[in-house]
């Protein structure tokens, strides 16, 4: 204990002191995000982030003329992260619920969501008879919320990531995969083409995507507010949205 | 002079412990913990919240359930597999010998969790050969899958306290039985296992407690265990007290155990008491 | 129809392929990750055993609170289980630090990466059960030992130094050694607060290639050949620990 305490003191004395370092160099912006949700935040075999969050956050540092770095950081632990100043946004396809605005702000909506099913394309499964068997989610989003509210008999499995979601789908471990129609789309487009599609129409809509930000960093969200509005302007916003979906998906 | 009036010299009293060096730190580091108890006593006391009580405390019991039935039933299957493991481990044929030495070296020498994905993730893969040998059923299910991944872990570790309990037991109480002419199993069984036992609960113990402390990754397999429970509640609320109380949960188990473990080793040994 | 071996053999160039050094290869993310859990380990061990040794001296004192208080420590780092422990420092350090300051006023941004929450909470671990170990060796030597050390005219400290220490290593080095093999496991867990270690990193090519068994089966290749190296090492350490017990 002695020794420990003093370790651990001198450690976040020395995490304080390069942190202190990094404050004073503080016109970098640090993002995070998940690394997990094509196709909004992906990894590819290299390490490089792609993916439609990842562009936009691109997008918007420019026309902030800020100097931005992203630090990729898993779900569950993703908004304590946040809070504990290991970067100062989240930009990860983060919808807007009650719960989170009572741990961070968030800025106005960058696109609108909606949550849909897809199963093998054998199946007869439809969104009213998915409760009877499993449905895969990924653990503390909307879909698992939602899913467990709506299908209380539903064996919901909650993955610490989207992808492994989907990798027991094609495994055949749950009937049935839960998520954002943006990601459902591209992973049907993708690697899910050939097992996969669409059953049913979108169970719930209108969740609104924002960047979260830390409580009372009102400055930082003027200014990717106004960065926001810049891109709709100047058909920034919509030349990423073609890359990535032949539909619109800001919303109105 | 009497017995009873030696008694009734009155002894010197305590000399009064000094303030040393070691007194003070000492003083200091409890008066530490103290505060960090009090500390953690408050925080649980202002995050109080009914709301939260009522809806998350049925789902950390259902998850402790789960703990507990996945724990007891893995290093149960696991000792039955540990029997042949050991006894191939000091057999003369290289072809037992072997295989049991490499299978106690994989499973002792990589991480439960490697372990536990290469079956959930790695096995499950092979999703049409394993419908073809009819076993689908068993690796599509997270639970059974962390069974196995436990199950086959523990295995290993009991085959080594089993061995060294046995080698343990001197030989000349074989050599003894021998001479009266009992057999080998019978000897085993009656004169080698009771003593053998003896050395094994502590290690036994240990296992156990190891676990179900390891058992908390399965987690990350979809098992709503007590720490996916915690997990999931985290995940909802952000609420930091999810994670205390599974902390005090956990350690109050161990330490019934350890407390458990400790009272029977006292019990079963004490015809070695002089 | 191609023959078996064919199809072995493309098998194993797609193998070797996903497993290159090329960016389109994971042997370069994996080689990282090594690197990481190595590094990891090796900078917990330190303090560790630093932290361990000092419990033990604490928990063979006469002082009854310093044993109470070497006691708690190790009931509570030995009962936790790791993976909680490591969310417990991740989440509740950072969280503890931030408050306090706030407390004082400190306007600035405190982190604690996930590096320095692993070695935290991995040291915790490693400490309480070296101290154990510690305390079983100091047992094994007679009181003789320091007695015989303060009779020759040596303060305490140069009594710990020159007699005690050199035996209680000696001592102390099998249950140390099974302890590090233990942390070089333990390492895993840190994959999940996010650090890239070799979990982390085939977990992240298994899932991108589909190839699951594969990657999984390499890191735990990669677990047992350091188990192997950490063998090798400390059959070094002991003979040279013993070196003047063979001098005879």
């Amino acid at each position: 204990m002695p020794m420990l305490s003093k370790v651990s003191l001198a450690l976040s004395a020395a995490a304080f002191a390069l942190s202190l370092g990094s404050a004073q160099a503080q016109d970098k912006i640090r993002i995070g995000t998940e690394g997990a949700y094509p196709p909004f935040n992906a990894l590819t075999a290299d390490g490089q982030l792609v993916g439609f969050d990842i562009d936009i956050a691109r997008a918007l540092c420019e026309e902030m003329k800020a100097e931005c770095e992203f630090v990729t950081q898993d779900w569950d632990g993703i908004i304590p992260a946040l809070q504990a100043s290991r970067f100062d946004a989240i930009i990860a396809s983060m919808s807007i619920t009650d719960e989170r605005k009572q741990q961070v702000d968030f800025t106005d909506p960058y696109y609108t969501n909606s949550l849909v099913f897809v199963a093998p394309k054998d199946s007869d499964l439809m969104p009213d008879n998915a409760g009877d068997k499993a449905i895969g989610v990924q653990e503390g989003t909307i879909a698992a919320i939602f899913a467990e509210e709506n299908y209380p008999n539903a064996d919901v499995k909650a993955y610490p990531s989207q992808l492994e979601a989907w990798a027991d789908l094609q495994n055949g471990r749950v009937d049935s995969v839960l998520a954002d129609f943006g990601v459902q789309y591209d992973w049907l487009e993708t690697d899910g083409k050939e097992c996969c599609e669409f059953k049913g129409d979108v169970v719930s809509s209108d969740d609104k995507i924002a960047i979260a930000i830390r409580k009372g960093d009102t400055a930082l969200a003027e200014k990717f507010n106004t960065a926001l509005a810049a891109i709709r302007a100047n058909g920034k916003y919509a030349e990423v949205n073609a890359k990535y979906f032949p539909f619109d998906i800001f919303g109105e | 002079m009497s017995t009873a009036s030696r008694l009734d010299v009155i002894k010197p009293p305590e000399p009064s412990r000094a303030w040393t060096k070691q007194r003070i730190v000492g003083y200091f580091l409890v008066s530490l913990w103290g505060l960090a108890a009090l500390g953690l006593i408050i925080f649980l006391v202002r995050a109080w919240n009914p709301e939260l009580f009522s809806r998350y405390a049925p789902s950390y019991f259902s998850g402790l359930i789960i703990t507990i039935q996945l724990v007891g039933l893995s290093l149960l299957l696991g000792a039955l597999l540990s029997l042949p493991i050991a006894y191939a481990r000091d057999a003369t044929s290289k072809w037992a010998a072997w295989p049991s030495y490499m299978y106690v070296y994989f499973f002792r020498g990589t991480p439960l969790l490697a372990q536990t994905f290469l079956i959930y993730y790695g096995v499950g893969s092979f999703k049409s050969p394993l419908e073809a040998l009819g076993l689908w059923w068993f690796f599509r299910d997270a639970w059974y899958c962390a069974l196995l991944a436990f199950t086959l872990n523990t295995a290993a570790y009991q085959a080594e306290i089993l061995r060294g309990a046995v080698k343990s037991v001197p030989s000349g109480q074989w050599e003894g039985a021998d001479s009266l002419g009992l057999p080998r199993l019978l000897t085993f069984r009656k004169i080698v296992l009771p003593q053998a036992l003896i050395v094994a609960l502590r290690p036994y113990g240990n296992e156990i407690i190891l676990m179900i402390k390891g058992s908390a990754i399965v987690a990350i397999i979809t098992v709503y265990d007590l720490m996916g429970e915690t997990r999931r509640a985290y995940s909802r609320t952000f609420d930091f007290q999810t994670y205390l109380w599974a902390a005090i949960i956990y350690l109050a188990i161990v330490e019934t155990l350890r407390n458990l473990i400790e009272w029977i080793e006292r019990r079963i040994t004490r015809h070695l008491k002089r | 129809m191609t023959c078996p071996i064919d199809g072995i053999a493309i098998e194993m160039d797609r193998f070797l392929s996903l497993l290159s050094f090329s960016p389109d290869g994971w042997g370069d993310e994996i080689a990282s990750g090594l690197l990481v859990t190595v590094s990891l380990a090796l900078a917990t061990l330190p303090f560790g055993l630093a932290a361990g040794f000092f419990i033990a001296l604490a928990k063979q004192s006469s002082e009854p609170s310093l044993r109470l208080a070497a006691n708690i420590y190790t009931t509570i780092f030995r009962g936790l289980p790791e993976l909680l422990t490591l969310f417990l420092v991740f989440y509740g350090a950072q969280l503890g630090v931030q408050q306090l300051a706030s407390f004082l006023g400190i306007e600035t941004a405190i982190e604690i990466n996930a590096f320095v929450a692993g070695m935290v909470a991995l040291g915790a671990v490693f400490s309480s059960y070296a101290s154990e170990v510690f305390l079983s060796a100091f047992r094994a030597i007679p009181h003789g030992q320091y007695e015989g050390g303060w009779a020759v005219g040596l303060s305490s400290f140069q009594t710990m130094r020159l007699i005690i220490f050199p035996q209680l290593v000696r001592l102390a080095l099998p249950g140390l050694s099974n302890l590090w093999l233990i942390l070089l496991k333990d390492t895993a867990l840190v994959s999940v607060i996010g650090l890239s270690d070799i979990i982390r990193q085939v977990g992240i090519a298994a899932r991108v290639t589909r190839e699951a068994f594969l990657f999984f089966g390499i890191a735990c290749l990669l677990y047992l050949a350091l188990a192997m190296l950490s063998s090798v090492v400390f059959g070094y350490i002991e003979r040279w620990a013993r070196r003047t017990e063979d001098v005879k």
